[in-house]
């Protein structure tokens, strides 16, 4: 009764309405996989945010963001795989850890390169 | 009328900007005394003539002139009285006004501290910052004018972002740009020492309070931003990887690299050509952020002044004085050698190590800033790259830089024995076991990461306290081991908030209550509240751990309504050295409200250990000052403390 009482009034409200807020974030009963899906969310990005994480935002696309990961992180996929979802669905550009690929080795190797390019550098300089 | 007057002051600082550069670079070259000699009085102009421009833009901000184009843009006339004075630099034009006040002031000081190069060389690095300062005061006439006007003026302004409406605003953006200046200070020491053909010891000595000066500012200005945003955002997160914050954060790894590096340039003469590089690089990144943040080409929380057409205004300037320098530098290099050599086992190769660190730090997050734009703009292809990234590659580095930081003021100059290392460093290692096997076994830390950050922190804490106890400490020693110290306590902070932190995400109503650990948090009420240009709903959330007494944290959802905005203020409260920390998330419709609340422990050793450092700095600073002191003071000076190194 109280249900159809609100619908009613959801009608009433029309237009003003029509957006339903997105589902509040409920964490996952089990803090095993809740602590998965936040690993997952803050390596997502906030498509309709300037730079910020899905797990910082408070952007209603982000929201159903969360709610999609927890979903999937309790219907068992692993982290991995999840990623690979939004991935998929919105490119590359979703995700904070940026692929491993020919365009991207030097980005990863980049630590490595500085590293060794200023030890041969140095190598020389030392006197033996 | 003041607002004109204003910008008349500042063309006539531009100017005598302009005299600055050219009359003594003519002089000494024409070996004209009279000429060369201009460089003092012209920098007395332009520091005079800046500070009236910029009390100008203050006047019309704090009475709300509208009729000046950037005020109405930028205030309202219901903003704080505070925030009306620090507006004038929280928008573009004003913060580049507020760059070149402080950088004519930065002229003034060099005029006027004693010229221990010389005055041929005083006027040398006059003439350089008169050169840098030019172009920003034709950026700023050309194309960033503050003081337009508008007619007919509205009524009303357009507001300040809410964000910004903050006491970390009147901070955080003056000790950056000082920061900045200062390594521009460094850049006309550089540049001058190359066409002088100075770089060496003396020049070195001449160099550091500067490069020390600017450190700590840029040091205290990061630390200041950092926990602006970790109560301002309400994200809970303190360091975001943003394009923004890395803008600052290179600037602040290359005079790192510059200070250390001054040090093998005094002591041995060693260096020279890399230390004149990290000069160069300083500023060079200094003005790379100025260029991030203004003109919007990376996407960032910060990205308050989006205008692409300045941005290539200042990738010419940029260009220009890059390039200028490095010309020099290609010049002057045969004349420059690099010094002397050095044994594997001795202070200056741990120096250099540890400058080889910072620099691949400074090289992944420039690389990890600017890949992802310079890869849209090769291939189109779009990728983030974010904290994930950042910390994989950056953490290793420091993790060993830390550990050298330890052993390098044990060791000699020259070549050094090591017979003495393994008594030295006993109680970091001892304090570095202790505090591993604590956080693991009563704390129940997992993760190799965490762990190791845990003895990094005591391993460095301890090797600089135990640096500070030692008999014959300078000043300058005492800076550099507080410096250290602080980087150890910041380390442990930020250990120890991430690892041992408790989250709890729930819906609460009035009256609920929430366990998390041994805390426990009810949430009391929510109501209504008002400030003086905004409305909020307020939660008040209790909370209490037993057998102590509670806090109640105040999260707001604040509406503003001048520029119409909704915000989040966190509700925090101290708790030892670290923070309760609650955001006030929206209602489901239902009488529930959403509660974010986080215990994080030791988090504000985060900032104390960048507060710890920078006083570290100024200390060495005061070390170097004292040097200027009249003998009077030097001598009672000298007692506590023998001599500055």
């Amino acid at each position: 009764m109280r249900a159809a009482a609100i619908a009613f009034l959801l009608l009433l409200g029309g237009p003003a309405a029509a957006e339903p807020p997105p589902p509040p974030d409920v964490p996952l009963a089990d803090p095993g996989l809740e602590a998965k899906a936040r690993g997952v969310m803050a390596e997502l990005r906030c498509l309709t945010c300037q730079n910020q994480s899905i797990a910082d935002s408070n952007a209603g696309q982000a929201q159903a963001m969360r709610a999609e990961v927890r979903e999937r992180i309790a219907a068992g996929e692993q982290p991995g795989d999840v990623r690979d979802f939004f991935v998929e669905r919105y490119g590359d550009w979703v995700s904070f850890v940026p692929p491993a690929r020919q365009d991207t080795a030097l980005l990863w190797l980049a630590p490595l390169l500085f590293l060794g390019v200023g030890v041969a550098l140095v190598w020389r300089r030392i006197r033996r | 009328m003041i607002p004109e007057i204003g910008h008349f002051a500042l063309w006539l600082a531009a100017a005598a900007a302009l005299l600055q550069a050219v009359a003594p670079t003519v002089g000494l070259w024409r070996n004209d005394a009279g000429l060369q000699r201009l460089a003092v009085p012209a920098a007395v102009a332009q520091g005079l003539f800046t500070a009236l421009a910029f009390a100008a833009l203050t006047w019309a901000f704090v009475v709300s002139d509208f009729s000046v184009k950037l005020v109405a843009a930028n205030s309202h006339s219901m903003k704080p009285d505070m925030y009306r004075f620090t507006g004038v630099w929280a928008n573009h034009e004003g913060s580049l006004l507020l760059w070149v006040l402080v950088m004519a002031l930065a002229g003034l000081a060099i005029a006027f501290t004693p010229a221990t190069l010389g005055s041929r060389f005083r006027d040398r690095v006059l003439s350089v910052q008169g050169l840098v300062a030019l172009g920003f005061f034709a950026f700023l006439l050309l194309a960033s004018n503050p003081f337009e006007r508008l007619s007919p003026a509205p009524t009303e302004g357009q507001g300040l972002n809410p964000l910004l409406q903050d006491p970390g605003l009147a901070f955080h953006p003056p000790l950056l740009y000082a920061g900045y200046v200062g390594l521009s200070v460094a850049f006309a020491f550089a540049v001058g020492g190359m066409l002088e053909n100075r770089v060496g010891p003396a020049w070195a000595r001449a160099t550091r309070p500067w490069v020390l000066g600017a450190w700590a500012l840029l040091t205290l200005g990061i630390a200041l931003g950092s926990y602006w945003a970790y109560y301002e955002l309400g994200w809970g997160g303190w360091w975001f990887w943003d394009p923004v914050e890395n803008a600052a954060l290179m600037p602040w790894l290359a005079a790192t690299a510059l200070l250390h590096s001054l040090v093998v340039v005094m002591k041995r003469d060693a260096l020279r050509a890399w230390t004149l590089l990290l000069a160069v690089a300083a500023f060079s990144l200094s003005m790379m952020g100025t260029f991030i943040v203004r003109s919007g080409l990376l996407t960032s929380v910060h990205a308050f002044a989006v205008d692409p057409a300045r941005g290539l205004f200042l990738v010419v300037l940029m260009a220009l004085y890059i390039g200028g320098a490095l010309t020099i530098y290609a010049l002057a290099a045969g004349r420059v050698a690099e010094g002397r050599q050095f044994h594997l086992v001795s202070r200056e190769s741990v120096l250099v190590a540890n400058n080889l660190l910072i620099s691949a730090i400074l090289g992944v997050v420039f690389l990890g800033t600017l890949y992802p734009m310079a890869l849209e703009a090769a291939t189109g292809t779009q990728i983030s790259v974010g904290p994930p990234y950042f910390n994989r590659t950056t953490l290793p580095l420091l993790l060993a830089m830390t550990a050298l930081m330890a052993v390098g003021p044990f060791l000699g100059w020259k070549r050094s024995g090591t017979g003495h290392l393994a008594a030295r460093l006993l109680p970091a290692g001892a304090a570095a076991a202790v505090f591993v096997l604590v956080a693991a076994w009563p704390f129940g830390v997992r993760g190799v990461g965490w762990l190791l950050g845990f003895g990094a922190a005591a391993w460095l804490g301890a090797a600089s306290l135990s640096m500070l106890l030692r008999k014959g400490v300078t000043l300058a020693i005492a800076g550099m081991a507080l410096a250290h110290l602080g980087v150890a306590i910041s380390i442990l902070g930020a250990t120890a908030s991430g690892a041992l932190q408790r989250e709890a995400l729930v819906a609460l109503r009035v009256g609920d209550a929430v366990e998390l650990g041994p805390w426990r948090a009810e949430l009391l009420d929510v109501r209504p509240v008002a400030g003086p240009n905004w409305t909020a709903i307020e939660a008040q959330l209790e909370v209490k751990r037993e057998g102590h007494r509670g806090a109640v944290l105040k999260p707001q959802s604040r509406m503003f309504v001048a520029p119409a905005q909704e915000t989040t203020e966190s509700g925090r409260a101290g708790w030892r050295t670290g923070e309760l920390y609650a955001v006030l998330g929206k209602p489901d419709g239902s009488g529930r409200w959403q509660v974010h609340l986080w215990v994080k422990p030791m988090v504000r050793l985060i900032w104390w250990g960048g507060l710890l450092m920078a006083f570290g700095g100024l200390l060495a600073l005061g070390g170097k000052l004292r040097a200027f002191a009249p003998h009077k003071w030097r001598r009672q000076l000298a007692r506590p403390a023998q001599g500055a190194a």
